[in-house]
């Protein structure tokens, strides 16, 4: 990874990506977001940075994570299928990869108190984990039907010694989650830092997000090669909430341009329902939590909640990164309903002997809208592990 | 002249010292959707100077619960941005304080910033606060078109924002600089301690070329002459609309009166 800024299907010095991107932040925010801005690449690329990062990643994360090729899903969809095992991580998900680094940034920032949003609960963990490991104050906020659905997290999070605040108002998801950290961190301006979960916010969170999960496309590149010759897959496949995972998985490849890029994003009850997170289908150019992207909006500029089984989901945009992708055509973008998605996840416990997320099995709903040929190589970023969805399992398949 | 450049020479004049203005801001659409233009009208009779037009957004990342409920309230009884030109239009055959529109920037975006701007002029809106739409990217994109209609552009300053960037707010600023009182969203601080006292005084002391109005954590007499012992003035927006929730647009006058 270069520490210059890129351009094209990367962020530009303004945090660009295309026409999506920037900084649409209140001035409260200013002095924090500008000073992050100013000395993000900086302190990411000291040497002593990438060592502990690196250190971290491999002794504490359990990285790499495997690239596992999945024989039974393989032969049932006629193509060859490559699992990255984000789900292996500590804490069970990608998200750990994000706020390793960006504790580490906090840290070198002088700061001492931690916020984060957090949607599946998946990111407050992996927050809460790395306060504790720090030994740093850490309070999440999560949106109250979040709290009622990811239980296990609240509880993991707790555990851990994070105090979690429930975002009472509008939709009380995630995009509720992220107003209520954002109004702490004005609230807050010196002493706390916030780490965002995805690939979202005023520049310079989605670079910087995408920059620490990028070791998740290196990696591929390097397995890939020792399995199959090549560095280069056919296709890489991610589902999309704001977009961390997938930018993850992407970022080595963007400028390949015989690497397939695969989106998915939820679908819900259906992109017509009107109970839907389809952002790429029913969004709009619009200004969402400090950036500039595709949002699912009324035509009179407010925020629509949106709707998904899957917490992690439930937002009304995606990062400025995807908004791009989208629009230049570099992705091609996918939708997968909740049951598609069950389904799916249901697939890979059964065939695999992995239950994923249900983030992710929207993911794996991409056999169920793309054919492909026998001799592609497909890589799906396997985003997280469905232990803390085992309840919604079990309600949905009444097991 | 804009009307809010004259204000504030105006109040000069008028006493010969600096006069504090009085700014009421209102979340427009609430309690009712078409008390706009009565709570306006209300406001002037009163003797406020100067009111702040809220257009009510989904997301209110600035605001504190008030603001935030009304806004809900406002969307709910069918508040849009359409709907608030109509309710203005004719509003300078009634009023003639200056009037800002004040919001988030997704609205104005998804209405156009011209069709929005060209609205505002025809209207006799002065001036215009987006707190989410950067000092940047307004000078790149948008000052033009504000310009073009005759419309001010109002930044704000919180007591982190450094010397340096005071100076390059107040240089891109005209009418007045909008100077948040403490590091908090809005309605949330119970008085102003030696900390604001501190800022008020540093910010005072750097003899901008515009006026300061204070704004945030303004509730009763006592924290709007702290708040404008120094500046040029005081805006009051989460306490107005506890009042309005409380007693209703009848009673405008009792909260008027209590202030000064
Ligand atoms: C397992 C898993 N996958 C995916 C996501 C979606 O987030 P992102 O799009 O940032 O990867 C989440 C979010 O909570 C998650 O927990």
């Amino acid at each position: 990874m270069k520490k210059e800024f890129i351009g094209g299907y990367h962020a530009d010095q303004r945090g660009y990506y295309g026409e999506f991107g920037g900084a649409f932040i209140p001035e409260m925010l200013y002095p924090n977001v500008e000073e992050l801005r100013q000395r993000y690449l900086e302190i990411m690329y000291e040497d002593s940075f990438q060592k502990e990062f690196h250190q971290l990643l491999k002794d504490y994360v359990g990285r790499p994570s495997p690239l596992y090729y999945a024989k039974r899903l393989s032969k049932k969809h006629q193509t060859k299928v490559y699992l990255k095992r984000e789900d292996l991580n500590h804490t069970g998900a990608h998200k750990v990869n994000n706020t390793i680094g960006q504790i580490l940034m906090a840290k070198k920032l002088g700061k001492t108190r931690i916020i984060a949003e957090t949607g599946a609960g998946q990111h407050g963990v992996a927050t809460a984990t790395v306060c504790a490991l720090m030994g740093m104050e850490c309070i999440v906020y999560m949106g109250e039907i979040d709290i009622a659905r990811q239980a296990p997290n609240v509880a993991r999070m707790k555990m851990l010694g994070a105090t979690v605040r429930p975002a009472l108002s509008g939709s009380r998801t995630l995009k509720d989650a992220t107003n209520e950290a954002i109004r702490d961190w004005i609230n807050n301006p010196v002493d706390t830092h916030y780490i965002i979960g995805s690939a979202i916010g005023p520049h310079p969170y989605p670079d910087m997000v995408t920059r620490f999960q990028s070791v998740i496309s290196e990696e591929i590149k390097w397995q890939l090669k020792e399995k199959e010759g090549r560095e280069n897959p056919d296709y890489v496949v991610a589902c999309i909430g704001g977009g961390s995972n997938a930018a993850g998985t992407y970022h080595h490849f963007l400028d390949q341009p015989e690497v397939g890029i695969i989106a998915v994003e939820a679908a819900g009850k259906g992109v017509e329902t009107g109970e839907s997170a389809a952002t790429s289908a029913l969004g709009k150019v619009g200004i969402i939590h400090g950036c500039k992207t595709m949002l699912m909006q009324t035509e009179d500029g407010q925020i629509t909640e949106p709707y998904s089984i899957s917490a992690g989901l439930d937002y009304p945009g995606v990062g400025p990164m995807h908004s791009h992708l989208y629009t230049s055509g570099r992705a091609a973008f996918y939708s997968a309903t909740d049951d598609e998605a069950m389904t799916a996840g249901l697939e890979l416990s059964q065939l695999e002997g992995i239950i994923p997320a249900i983030e992710t099995g929207h993911a794996f709903a991409i056999f169920q809208h793309k054919t492909f040929e026998p001799d592609d190589i497909v890589v799906i970023s396997l985003s997280g592990r469905g232990d803390k969805d085992l309840q919604t399992y079990i309600d949905y398949f009444k097991l | 002249m804009n009307r809010i450049n004259q204000k504030m020479q105006q109040k000069n004049q008028a006493t010969g010292a600096p006069g504090k203005l009085l700014s009421i801001y209102f979340t427009s659409g609430y309690p009712n959707l078409d008390d706009t233009v009565t709570i306006i009208q209300q406001l002037e009779k009163n003797g406020v100077d100067m009111v702040e037009i809220g257009l009510p957004f989904s997301d209110p990342l600035a605001d504190g619960p008030t603001i935030q409920e009304s806004s809900t309230v406002a969307l709910k009884n069918g508040m849009t941005t359409e709907k608030l030109f109509e309710q203005l239009r004719g509003v300078r055959d009634l009023v003639s304080i200056p009037l800002i529109a004040m919001g988030y920037f997704n609205p104005m975006l998804q209405y156009g910033v011209e069709a929005f701007c060209k609205k505002c002029h025809e209207i006799g809106i002065d001036g215009i606060i987006m707190p989410d739409l950067p000092l940047d990217v307004y000078q790149e994109e948008y000052e033009a078109i504000f310009k073009k209609y005759g419309l001010i552009n109002i930044f704000l300053i919180t007591p982190q924002t450094s010397e340096e960037r005071i100076r390059e707010i107040d240089e891109a600023s005209e009418g007045f600089i909008y100077m948040v009182s403490s590091a908090s969203v809005t309605g949330s601080k119970s008085g102003f301690g030696t900390e604001q006292e501190a800022y008020f005084k540093r910010v005072a002391s750097m003899n901008l070329k515009n006026p300061q109005i204070v704004g945030f954590g303004i509730k009763d007499a006592q924290t709007f002459q702290q708040a404008t012992k120094t500046a040029k003035g005081g805006i009051i927006g989460s306490a107005f609309i506890k009042h309005l929730t409380e007693h209703g647009v009848a009673s405008i006058s009792d909260f008027i009166q209590r202030i000064r």
